[in-house]
Formats: C-alpha cells, sequence, structure tokens
C-alpha cells in the first residue's frame, strides 16, 4: 500500500514537469496555425485555432526563405561533423597511444582551449574571415569549427580505453601505425565518434553569436541566427513567429526522437560543454 | 650513453605529429592566436575608419572599473547564475533520483525532459517570449495574472533565468542520472534496513557518492550561466524598460565588439570574464575537497 502511494506521488511529480516542458512546445504548434487577430484576442481566450490556417507555412517559408537556410544550416552541420570526426580521431588516437616527444606539451594547450571561454575567440576569428572575403558564406560558418578541442579529449579517452594488448597484436602481425590506426583501432571508436558527431551537430545548430556576425546576410545564415532577425522584424506578429520557430526546430525534434538514445547517451559522455 | 632510437620509437614521432598536426594547426591558428590577440587587443583603443589601432595600455581596463553599465552587466550575470545554476541542479537531481527506480514510461519521461536541449535557444527564447506577454501570453491568461514578466525590471531578469532552468534541467539530469548508476543498489538496502527513509537516504547515500557528478555539472553550469547571451538577446528589445536591468556581460561583450565596433573595450570586457570565470572555478577547485569525496 505504501509503495503504491509512493508511486502515484512520483507519477504526478513526474507528469507535472513534463508537462512543463511540453506545454511551450504546444503553444508553439497552436499559435503557429492561428490568425493574428486570435492571438490578440482574450475575452475568450483562444487555445485552439478555430480554422487551422495552414498557409501561415508557407507565406513563413517565402518570407524568409527557409529552404535556403536549411541548406546553409545542414551544410555548416555536415562539414563541422566531417572535419571534427577526421581531425578528432587522427590526434586523439595519438595522444593516446603514441609515445612521442612534444607529446604532452601538446596536449596542455588543447586542455587549455577546452577551457577558455568561446568569445575570447571571435573577434580574431571574424576579423580573419572579413579579411578572406569569405563573410556570408558556408566557409565562414564553418570557419570556426574546422578543429575540436574536445573532440580532440574525447576521442582521446576513447582510444585510451581500448586493450593494449589489441595494439600489440596487430603489430606482430606485421600493421604499421596508419594501418593499426585506421583498421584496427579506429573502427573499434565508432559510439565516440557518434557522440562527438551528435555533439557538434546540436552546438553548431544552436549557436547564435557567431553566424549572426559572420553572416548578417539573411540569404547566407543559418536557422538560429535567421530566427533573431525576424524576431526583431515581426514584433507582435505572433502567427508568423511561433511558425518559423516550428519550422526551424521540428526537424531536430524528429531526429533527436528517433535516435534519442544516441543523443542523450552522446551528450553525457561528451559531458557538460553544452 | 647515448640512446639508442630504435626504427619504432621513430616511426612513432613521425606519426604522432602527423597525427596531431592538422588539429594543433587549427588549434593555433584559430583559437591560440585569436586568444592571445583578443589579449592584446584589450590594451587598445579600436582606431576609427582607416586609422591604425592606438595602444592605450591599462586604460580599457580603468574605464572598465569604473563604468557603470558593466558593473550593472555584471550583477545581471550574477542574478542570472544565481538563480539559474542552484535551482536546475537541484530540480535534476530529484528527478534524476525518481527516474533512477524501475518505472513504467521511464525512457518516456527522459527523453521529455531532455528535449529542450535539442532546440536552438533562439526559437525556445521566442516561444517563452510569447508566454510571457502580458497582454496575450498563456501564463497571464491562464492564471488570470498581469505580470509584466519581461518589462519589470525587477523581475525579468529572474523570468529569463526560468527559461535557463527549463532549458537546462533535463540535461543536467541526464548526467546525474549516469552519475547515479555507478552507485550500489545494496547501499540503500542497507539503509532501507536501517530504516533511512528516502530523504535520509538522498543526503546520506545518494549526493556524497555522486558528489564528483556534482561538482562537474556545477563548475560547468556556472561557466555556462556566467557566458549567458542568446535567451536575453532574444528576449529582451532596445525600448523594453528592463533593457539595463537584464543585459549580461556577453551581451555587453557582442554590442561593443560587433555593433559598435569598438573592438578594444569589447575585448577588454570579455578578458575580464575570463578573468573572473577562472576565480570563480579555482575557488570551487580548492572548496570541493571539503565537500566532494572521489573513490
Amino acid at each position: 500500500m505504501k509503495k503504491s502511494l509512493g508511486n502515484i506521488i512520483i507519477y504526478i511529480v513526474l507528469i507535472f514537469v513534463s508537462i512543463t516542458m511540453l506545454v511551450p512546445f504546444a503553444w508553439m504548434f497552436l499559435t503557429a496555425f492561428k490568425t493574428t487577430a486570435e492571438t490578440m484576442q482574450i475575452d475568450p481566450f483562444v487555445i485552439v485555432p478555430k480554422v487551422w490556417q495552414t498557409q501561415n507555412f508557407g507565406n513563413v517559408i517565402k518570407a524568409m526563405d527557409f529552404v535556403r537556410l536549411y541548406a546553409n544550416t545542414l551544410s555548416m552541420v555536415a562539414l563541422r561533423i566531417l572535419f571534427a570526426i577526421l581531425t578528432a580521431t587522427l590526434s586523439g588516437y595519438a595522444f593516446a597511444r603514441l609515445e612521442f616527444k612534444g607529446k604532452n606539451f601538446m596536449f596542455a594547450l588543447v586542455l587549455l582551449q577546452m577551457m577558455i571561454p568561446v568569445q575570447l575567440f571571435i573577434i580574431p576569428q571574424y576579423v580573419m574571415v572579413s579579411k578572406l572575403h569569405m563573410t556570408n558564406s558556408v566557409f565562414g560558418l564553418v570557419f570556426p569549427g574546422i578543429v575540436t578541442a574536445f573532440g580532440t579529449f574525447l576521442l582521446r579517452q576513447a582510444y585510451m580505453q581500448l586493450p593494449r594488448d589489441l595494439e600489440e597484436a596487430a603489430r606482430l602481425d606485421g600493421c604499421n601505425i596508419p594501418q593499426t590506426f585506421l583498421y584496427v583501432m579506429s573502427p573499434l571508436t565508432k559510439s565516440a565518434m557518434v557522440a562527438l558527431g551528435i555533439f557538434t551537430a546540436v552546438f553548431a545548430y544552436k549557436d547564435l553569436m557567431w553566424p549572426m556576425i559572420v553572416c548578417p546576410d539573411n540569404r547566407a545564415t543559418t536557422l538560429a541566427s535567421a530566427l533573431a532577425k525576424m524576431n526583431g522584424q515581426y514584433q507582435q506578429k505572433y502567427p508568423e513567429l511561433m511558425m518559423a520557430a516550428l519550422i526551424s526546430c521540428v526537424p531536430m525534434i524528429v531526429i533527436y526522437i528517433i535516435f534519442q538514445k544516441q543523443f542523450i547517451e552522446g551528450i553525457a559522455t561528451s559531458g557538460g560543454k553544452l | 650513453m647515448k640512446k639508442k632510437v630504435t626504427s619504432r620509437q621513430r616511426s612513432e614521432f613521425i606519426w604522432g605529429w602527423l597525427f596531431i598536426l592538422p588539429t594543433m594547426l587549427g588549434l593555433i591558428v584559430l583559437n591560440l592566436y585569436p586568444m592571445v590577440d583578443t589579449i592584446k587587443q584589450s590594451f587598445y583603443k579600436t582606431g576609427d575608419f582607416g586609422k591604425g589601432n592606438v595602444f592605450v595600455g591599462l586604460k580599457n581596463y580603468q574605464k572598465v572599473f569604473g563604468d557603470s553599465e558593466v558593473w550593472q552587466c555584471l550583477w545581471n550575470t550574477v542574478k542570472y547564475a544565481i538563480v539559474e545554476v542552484p535551482l536546475s541542479l537541484v530540480i535534476a537531481l530529484l528527478l534524476a533520483v525518481l527516474l533512477n527506480k524501475k518505472l513504467k514510461g521511464r525512457d518516456a519521461f527522459r527523453t521529455i525532459f531532455f528535449l529542450p536541449m535539442v532546440v536552438a535557444p533562439a526559437a525556445i527564447a521566442m516561444v517563452w517570449k510569447w508566454l510571457y506577454n502580458s497582454n496575450f501570453g498563456l501564463i497571464n491568461n491562464v492564471f488570470h495574472i498581469k505580470v509584466n514578466w519581461i518589462s519589470d525590471p525587477n523581475i525579468a531578469i529572474y523570468s529569463i533565468a526560468a527559461i535557463g532552468i527549463w532549458s537546462v534541467i533535463g540535461y543536467n539530469m541526464v548526467l546525474f542520472l549516469a552519475g547515479l548508476q555507478e552507485v550500489p543498489r545494496d547501499y540503500y538496502e542497507a539503509a532501507s534496513l536501517d530504516g533511512a527513509n528516502g530523504w535520509q537516504q538522498l543526503i546520506n547515500i545518494t549526493v556524497p557518492l555522486i558528489s564528483p557528478t556534482i561538482f562537474f555539472v556545477l563548475v560547468t553550469r556556472i561557466i555556462g550561466a556566467m557566458q549567458v547571451f542568446d535567451l536575453i538577446y532574444m528576449m529582451i528589445d532596445l525600448n523594453n524598460p528592463a533593457w539595463k536591468k537584464t543585459e549580461s556581460l556577453v551581451f555587453l561583450f557582442y554590442k561593443y565588439s560587433f555593433e559598435q565596433s569598438k573592438k578594444g573595450y569589447g575585448a577588454t570586457v570579455i578578458v575580464v570574464l575570463l578573468v573572473l570565470i577562472l576565480i570563480l572555478t579555482i575557488f570551487q577547485l580548492i572548496g570541493q575537497k571539503k565537500w566532494v569525496h572521489y573513490e
């Protein structure tokens, strides 16, 4: 009896928190299909739109060219994942498993960048991109994410956990270092690579300040930065604003729900950096 | 006596450097040089069009410490952090403890709580701005109240901190859940036999045993909260009366560096934030000895 009462209380708490988490999303969804007049009416207060204004979707996509924004955001995310995994697996392996002069000093440099707030890099990064005349380009968006100190650290941890015997066996079989890395060791760190990929994608997609600075042009920027622009321009037009927010987050939510286990574990293992 | 370098050692040296080369080159160009350059710029006044930067020594720093706007932004940032960090930690810890049991729907709850983590803060801020709307917002109309959540200078920063909490509890909870998995079940069984109730178990077993995780989340959350920008930038526009009472240090940095092109002064503001974060982290590293138990 006592146990079931305790369980009921636990469920009440969990359901209450779930509602708190979900209501903002529900409200975004409902508002996205209302008329502006419905959002400005309080007596009676409109919860569900009387007629679902599906044309809001087309209007907003056209107004902000969301196809373009998605292409920009996806290109940035894909390239950042590619670069991050490529550079971090190589350096992570070297830091974990190879002995060479200067290694400890170089690794100290990696750790140092991990602890520095990113804003400290932004001004010179921006100056570099603008000197290359690459503002308002995908290159500009990708630029700060070409290498990753954090990814290097994450992959190093993954390689350190692999048993030494594997490497010895590969060596006795005549594998040289790149072969051992490529065929024996790196296939075993797939889950760390997935974690790094997810972390990189979520971080890049959420980032606001860098795309605002480096790609101020509406046609060159990312979803997040375009939302910031709309937020300033549309002021009281809440159906349009909510539709824009909805369009920019639904695909991410769908991917998250499909791959939730990888997402949550990936972010839990990459801990603390978001 | 010279040590003989084996061919294995030589090849580890060559491949080791080749493997780290892309990363190290990138970090030097993209992070290390920018860091040094930002610190250098904080000693310069940004030149007007066509003119070079002028070395001003410590003048920017003198100006920062005498600048009431900087102090106000620092205070706003601290207020945000003081609300966001402890509350998000406590709520997340309690939820993690509840979800650490065998419960039906455990995964569904976890998925829901974590949801805000995969949504851009820009979108989250837009939704909450609408929820908080004084006249037509859901919150005021459902509870029949009339609160100016984000335009009352006295409460705006706390309303924004509430969004910060809402956004991050799922994330903190997942980190705590990972920590809780390491706690042996029989500790709790033994405690139950001794008559310890749930609350006593939480304080005497759970918290000490996952204190390294709590410490880690605390340190990273404080660093994150001190850098709050997105939510405030999205929520507060220039004609909002709460503007001055919500602007954060990173916001100020952004304003000076990119809206007003005073990069030198912007750099000074961000260097001050860096030093502040370092000091806070060092204090926590010292303080942890009192309460964090490593195995």
